[in-house]
Parts: C-alpha cells; structure tokens; sequence
C-alpha cells in the first residue's frame, strides 16, 4: 500500500478505511518510522478476532531488545481478522510495513475517530519534528 | 544518547542485534569511559583496600586484576568493582580501582571516609582518562598490531601500562561481555587517535562500535551481575552465587559478619538464570510463581541474540532454585512458563 493513502495516528499507527459489503473495516499496521524507532523486534502480541477496540486503546504490544511498546487502535470496533503470521516474521515490518506487515483488522463501530488521523504529510511532519 | 549517571552514553549506534552479534563474532568496541577510575598513592594500599572488599586484595602479585564486591557494615553491596595492581611504564607498581558510574560519588566517600591516617591518597582520574573495551575473539589481534604489548600475551583478568599507537596506556584482559578481549586505559588527550586506530581495523574485520543496549544483552547471556539490578545494598554477597568473589579465611573486612550470617539463613532469596518459552523477554521486577505462590522477582531480562532466546537473571526462594525447576513469570498480566537455567547461559568458544 502507498503510505500516502493511508491516516496516521500520532502514536505511529496507521489505518487503510474500505467498504466491505456496506460496513466500513481498517487495516492496521504500524508506521515504518515507529518500525524504525524501535529497531530489533523480536516479539508481537496480538489480539483474537472478535474482540472489540477502542480509539486510542491498546489492541496489544510490540517489543524490542531494549524496550515494550504499547500499539494502540486509531478506530473503535471489532477485530475481524489478525495477521497471526506476523509474530513469526516480524522482519516484514522492515520491508513491508504498509502492506504485508498489516497487523489487525477492524470492522468500524463509527467514524469519530478518523477526523483525529493525519495524512501520510502531516504525520512525516510530526516525525520530522520529533 | 541517553543520561546514564550524569555521562550522555550512546545505548545503541544502529541495530543492538547486530552489535550484540559483531561482538560475539567479530569485535565490539566500547566507550566505557563513564566507569569511575580512582587511583591511589601512599603506602601499603593493598591491605587497606583489602579492608573493604569482600576478596583478598592485599598481596596479590603485580600484574593481576581482582574482582570484588565491597559491602557495608550491614553486608549490603555498595558496588562491584576490579582492583589493578600493575606496573606503571617504568616498572613501578601502583594501585588503581575501576567502579560503576553510578556508584562512583559513593564510593569516592567511603573509601576517603576510612582512610584515616593510612597516608593513603585517592586521586579520581575518572574525567581526565577515557576507558574503550575491546571485546570479541578478533579484539586482541586488532589491538596487537597497535600495541607494544599483545594482549594475548596477558594471561586472563592481567593488565599492564604499554604504549599503543604510541601513546601510554594501561592495557588489561578483562572485559564484561563473555568474549575474549582488552580493554584500554589512557589520558582523554589519546583516546580519539586510539579508538580511531582500532576502529579502523576492527571496521575491517567485520566489527565496530556497540553501544550500552549490545553491553547489556552480552552481559546477561554471560550471566554477569549488574549493579542496580543483580547487585545492590539490600543484597547480601551470600545472595549472588559469586562465590570466587568471597574471600572469608583468615580475613577481617567491613560487613564479613553479615556475610556469615547471610550464608547460614537459606531462606533468602538467591540469584539464578531462567530461560523463558518464546521470545519475549521478562523485565526487571517481573514476579515470579510456583503453582501460584510468589517465590521470586527478576532482576534483568532479554532477547538473547545469540542464544535466540528470553533470558532472566532473577532472585527466587531456593527452595526452587535447582537447576530446571520449573516455574511462572508474570510478563505485563500474562503468564510465561520458565525454568531455572544454568549461568552463565554462554561461554565463548
């Protein structure tokens, strides 16, 4: 996925919004900055399909050599799918941070949240700006 | 960069797995020029100091380096620290102790608070001298090029005063990693020409700089204690398992009695390793269960990048400390099955 078509949370999350049979579901993932950042990952929890998300909460954790961090949802909904390869094959997130390095699924239970997101150039603007 | 007692510190340069593995497999260099260097003059130096450390430091031969824990009146650890008796250029012994950043002010105190009238003088050369650790089975080799003495002409934990790249240096076989390697004392005014010198031929050999993150996976998969964590003034020396580092026979120093009284009460927690299922690491203060009893808390833990695992260093009730017993660590609210591993988890080749 072209990062420029994606909304970023200002905690390093992103979100891809499509329809999906009149329900509005986001693909999840984390930014290649916060990839980045964190360096050395070596372990990923996750949560299981079905289990509802709030904007701003914790849906689970990624961690690092040197550090745990918190991933936290840009939507409110429920988990529909979950990327279970990527705890094995964390060096996606390397390549392939916006595409094959997606993490959860979520079907949206509304929109309020989207108008909080950045665009691809305000959050290089935040990330620029430390 | 990050604060590390006062001295802006480089935790990592790049990646902490690579510079975890270009030390194990090539060479690691290390700014470990926060660690305190006191220095002293006077008479009979050794058997004072032999007064404050837990092993025998009077009458050891010069050109050796001992480790040793000094403790308070009530046992408690007030630091870990090497003891250099070696031979200046000109042949002449002196005394010089290195100790941790973070203890160095304390230590300074209670080393000039029991001086007396010894005669002795402690000089604090901590921020004239820099300290580089050259770690990884190709250190030694890079050194001796640069070197009048070839470290491997130094048996292990021994140390001199030669001239690399020209300028006066100690150079000792110690090192905090588990590898084989140096390390080098020298004047602030020498120490870029020195670590340009050696990271140039370690640049070429596959290795290079490792920051403070790489030092501390290497210590723990060495199973080495770290003071703050392993090692502290609520922690007794019978606790440690460092027992080469207690010295009891024919001896008096400062907090010897607490340390026998330590050894006969085996209710006190004691230190081990665990190695975890999976790859996330425990952390400090991550508590530890048997069929859902308290019986330990860890002090360290990590992604062990050579050994592909989660590792800890913990200390647990003994009634559970043999080896593969099997027991729970609470990681962030979720359980993760571990067992009481051997220490250190690696040994270099």
């Amino acid at each position: 996925m072209n990062p420029e078509e994606l909304l970023f949370a200002e905690t390093h999350e992103w979100a891809h919004i499509e329809e999906q049979g009149g329900d509005k579901v986001a693909t999840i993932g984390i930014s290649a900055n916060a990839v980045e950042a964190l360096t050395d990952l070596v372990y990923m929890e996750l949560p299981a399909a079905g289990v509802a998300v709030t904007a701003s909460g914790s849906f689970g954790e990624v961690e690092s050599v040197k550090a745990t961090s918190e991933m936290y949802s840009p939507v409110d909904g429920e988990v529909v799918e979950v990327n279970t390869s990527l705890p094995d094959n964390l060096e996606i997130l390397n390549t392939d941070p916006y595409g094959e390095g997606w993490i959860i699924k979520v079907k949206l239970s509304n929109e309020d949240s989207l108008a909080k997101l950045m665009d691809y150039v305000a959050y290089q603007k935040q990330c620029e700006e430390g | 960069m990050v604060d590390f007692a006062g001295w802006s510190m480089p935790v990592q340069y790049s990646s902490i797995i690579d510079e975890h593995h270009r030390t194990r497999n090539s060479i690691g260099m290390f700014d470990v020029s926060h660690m305190g260097r006191l220095y002293f003059s006077g008479e009979a130096i050794d058997k004072f100091l032999d007064t404050l450390t837990t092993r025998r430091v009077a009458g050891v031969e010069c050109g050796k380096i001992r480790y040793s824990l000094m403790t308070n009146d009530q046992g408690g650890i007030l630091d870990d620290v090497l003891v250099y008796h070696l031979p200046n250029l000109s042949g002449t012994p002196f005394h010089m102790m290195v100790v941790n950043a973070s203890n160095r002010e304390k230590i300074v105190d209670w080393i000039t608070a029991h001086l007396g009238d010894s005669g002795i003088e402690l000089d604090d050369r901590t921020n004239s001298t820099a300290m580089i650790a050259v770690q990884g089975p190709k250190a030694n080799h890079a050194v001796a090029a640069l070197s009048e003495t070839d470290p491997d002409s130094l048996p292990y934990y021994t140390g001199t005063t030669t001239k690399i790249c020209g300028f006066e240096a100690i150079l000792s076989r110690t090192g905090y990693t588990g590898e084989d390697g140096c390390e080098i004392i020298c004047e602030n005014e020498y120490a870029e020409a020195i670590w340009s010198a050696v990271f140039d031929t370690a640049q070429s050999v596959g290795g290079g700089a490792s920051g403070l993150a790489a030092r501390d996976t290497l210590r723990l998969e060495a199973g080495m204690p770290l003071y703050g964590h392993e090692l502290s003034e609520s922690i007794n020396p019978a606790q440690t398992d460092l027992k080469f580092a207690i010295q009891m026979k024919d001896r008096q120093f400062i907090g010897r009695s607490s340390i026998l009284t330590a050894r006969k009460n085996k209710s006190l927690p004691i230190r081990v390793g665990l190695e975890l299922e999976g790859r996330r690491a425990a952390r400090e203060e991550c508590q530890i269960f048997k069929d859902d009893v308290k019986v330990g808390v860890v002090t360290s833990g990590t992604y062990a990048p050579t050994l592909e695992k989660s590792i800890s260093m913990a200390y647990v009730d003994p009634a559970f400390s043999e080896l593969g017993t099997e027991l729970i660590v609470d990681i962030r609210g979720k359980s993760h099955p571990a067992r009481i591993a051997k220490v250190p988890f690696y040994k270099h080749p």
